[in-house]
């Protein structure tokens, strides 16, 4: 085949698919952000601002998409925290341990996110398992289920692996003699952590924490069931204002500024942290 | 007492051991190599040293001090490792500087030693640059100035040299003896390059499988191998047996003048002689007569194969700006008596 013609045919499924189901639905979701609506006739085929205009300046949304954010970056820096240690002793381990945890970790992933967000509401319930351990331990009751210390839980709990893994691939590029030169050369082992291995491995933390903020903010399934009725985060704002008050423009509108707000936090991130690794690590 | 001393020190992994037995001592200011083939634990020996491997059994002294359990960030030996294991994300001068930052020097005096020290290896231009902007030769001389930075009672380097171009394996030999000879730092370095360890050591231990099987002055050891293996992996040797019969050898029933050797007639003995040791002369003017059976030219030599009656005989002619005979051309072969030896341990 022709060399010019053969990336074509390779590139093309993958392109019809991003056409099909990102492009596509997503201009046709602005478009809808700029429809009218009337509680009465419904949607009204005329271009308005009047949505964009309602959300920036009504408190409610804000909050909401405050406490979305608020919970997405808290899940990141958890998730970095437990994440990134988690991989550096998983990267030490031999096999067949290393197997073994690698599935531990990953684990979480074959089941569905439905599932999982049940089993913690079980657990955090009023009666539920994290309770009686509190009562037998001599502890008053604590509120656990619909708050936000129980989303960002059962998040932190979903979105693990997608920090473990990229940054466990980074530490297996490490070259364990530069951790020996570094002893030699009398850092303590701790230091050596600090200075050597942890720099070395900012490129998987950004990737992870790219992730996980990504995935948090839209998460829908564990904010709808642990969050309750109360408590919403973007995604489950959307799909009240579909589903619920059957206002698709607005709903159309809140789901662009998310992503815009996502986009812009991203870029911005990923910008910022290699500009600096370009530096050094080229 | 030696500065650095190794006392029956030994390796197990597992049921199998990697280094057994080992007795080394090391004084100031010396130059060693470890020389020996792949997987004869010359590696786990630099790693006991450096006090990244835990030794099965032995102790390791430094200065009359047992080092033998303590950690290597107490221990204070610089190491420049196979990889060069350079920080990756530290410029050159960072790089240097860590060591003495652990230290806790000021950042006056480690700027004023840092500088000292690239400038000892020639890279004061480079300070600023990361190691990927660096080339092979350059990251290896950073690897030893921050090794040597912090002036370390004893440097261990582990095959240094092995990635490096022919040429610029030979500048580095030279550059890495004129370091340590400028700083006289104690140096113990693995290879298993044998004219790098010739070249450059005061002395050097040759270890097989796991033992430290001679341990000499490199001309010595050229000259007198300890064994067949030790001759054989240190430069080219012909192998030929004969018997001892009235003070010279007797091989295929040939009778060729050898080195003395204290032998009682008759007894069965191998003997060897160096292929440079060999002069090629004219058919019928030499002490035995051959046929050229393969030359090849390796520029400052000619190496060739010359089959004789008393067996396949390796010679090594320098370049002299003529061609030696072809191969097939009848040829003779002539050495002085001391040339041919009787193998010892053999
Ligand atoms: N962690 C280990 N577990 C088991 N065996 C090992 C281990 N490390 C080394 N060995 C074995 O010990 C022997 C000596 O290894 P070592 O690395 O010291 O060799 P070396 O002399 O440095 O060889 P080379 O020239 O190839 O680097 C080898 O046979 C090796 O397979
Ligand atoms: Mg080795």
């Amino acid at each position: 085949m022709n060399r010019r013609v053969t990336p074509w045919p390779l590139v093309g499924p993958a392109t019809l698919m991003f056409f099909g189901l990102v492009v596509v639905p997503l201009t046709l979701t602005v478009i809808l952000s700029f429809h009218g609506y009337n509680h009465t006739t419904g949607i009204e085929n005329r271009f308005t601002l009047t949505h964009y205009q309602a959300i920036l300046s009504d408190s409610y949304f804000l909050g909401i998409f405050w406490r979305t954010l608020r919970i997405a970056a808290l899940t990141t820096v958890i998730c970095a925290a437990i994440g990134v240690p988690e991989a550096y002793v998983l990267a030490r381990m031999r096999d067949p341990w290393r197997s073994v945890f690698l599935l531990v970790i990953i684990g979480p992933l074959l089941v569905s996110v439905v599932v999982r967000a049940f089993g913690w509401s079980m657990l955090l319930g009023s009666t539920g398992l994290v309770n009686q351990a509190f009562m037998a331990v001599g502890l008053p009751t604590t509120r656990l289920l619909y708050t936000e210390t129980a989303i960002v839980i059962a998040l932190v709990h979903v979105m693990l692996p997608f920090m473990v893994i990229p940054v466990w691939t980074s530490l297996q590029k490490l070259d364990p003699a530069v951790e020996a030169a570094a002893l030699t050369l009398g850092a303590s082992p701790f230091t050596t952590l600090r200075r050597i291995v942890l720099p070395q491995v900012t490129m998987g933390m950004l990737s992870g924490s790219l992730i996980v903020f990504g995935l948090s903010a839209s998460a829908f399934a564990i904010p709808g069931l642990l969050g309750g009725r109360r408590l919403k985060m973007a995604a489950t704002l959307v799909y009240d204002e579909y589903m619920h008050e059957l206002n698709w423009p607005l709903g159309a509108t809140i789901a662009i500024l998310v992503l815009v707000a996502n986009l812009v936090i991203m870029l911005a991130y990923n910008h910022a942290v290699e500009a600096r690794m370009r530096r050094t690590m080229g | 007492m030696a500065f650095l001393a190794l006392r029956s020190l030994s390796k197990v992994f597992g049921d199998f051991a990697a280094v057994r037995d080992v007795d080394l001592g090391v004084e100031k200011g010396e130059f060693v190599s470890l020389l020996g083939p792949s997987g004869c634990g010359k590696t786990t020996t630099l790693q006991m040293i450096a006090g990244l491997a835990e030794p099965t059994a032995g102790t390791i002294l430094l200065d009359g001090r047992d080092i033998t359990n303590e950690k290597p960030n107490k221990r204070g030996l610089g190491i420049v490792f196979q990889s060069y294991a350079l920080f990756p994300h530290m410029s050159v001068a960072e790089n240097v500087a860590f060591g003495l930052e652990m230290r806790g020097v000021n950042r006056a005096e480690r700027e004023a030693r840092v500088k000292a020290m690239l400038q000892l290896v020639r890279l004061s231009e480079m300070a600023e640059r990361y190691p990927r902007q660096l080339s092979g030769g350059q990251r290896q001389r950073v690897a030893i100035a921050r090794a040597l930075v912090i002036a370390p009672p004893v440097l261990l380097l582990d095959e240094p040299l092995s990635n490096l171009d022919a040429k610029l394996r030979e500048e580095m030999q030279f550059e890495l003896s004129r370091i340590q000879r400028s700083t006289g730092t104690t140096t113990i370095m693995v290879t298993h390059d044998q004219s790098e360890a010739l070249s450059i050591s005061d002395r050097v231990v040759v270890m097989e499988a796991g033992r430290m099987t001679q341990i000499d002055a490199p001309f010595h050891l050229y000259e007198n191998p300890a064994n067949a293996f030790i001759s054989s992996f240190v430069g080219k040797m012909n192998r030929l047996e004969g018997q001892m019969r009235g003070g010279a050898a007797v091989i295929a029933g040939i009778t060729l003048p050898c080195a003395p050797a204290g032998l009682s007639e008759g007894t069965a003995a191998t003997f060897t002689i160096r292929p440079e040791k060999i002069a090629l002369c004219a058919a019928g003017q030499g002490l035995i007569d051959g046929t050229i059976t393969s030359r090849f030219f390796l520029g400052n030599t000619w190496l060739m194969q010359v089959e004789t009656l008393a067996g396949s005989l390796a010679v090594s002619l320098p370049n002299q700006g003529e061609e030696p005979p072809r191969p097939g051309s009848p040829v003779a072969l002539d050495w002085p008596a001391s040339a041919l030896r009787v193998e010892e341990g053999g």
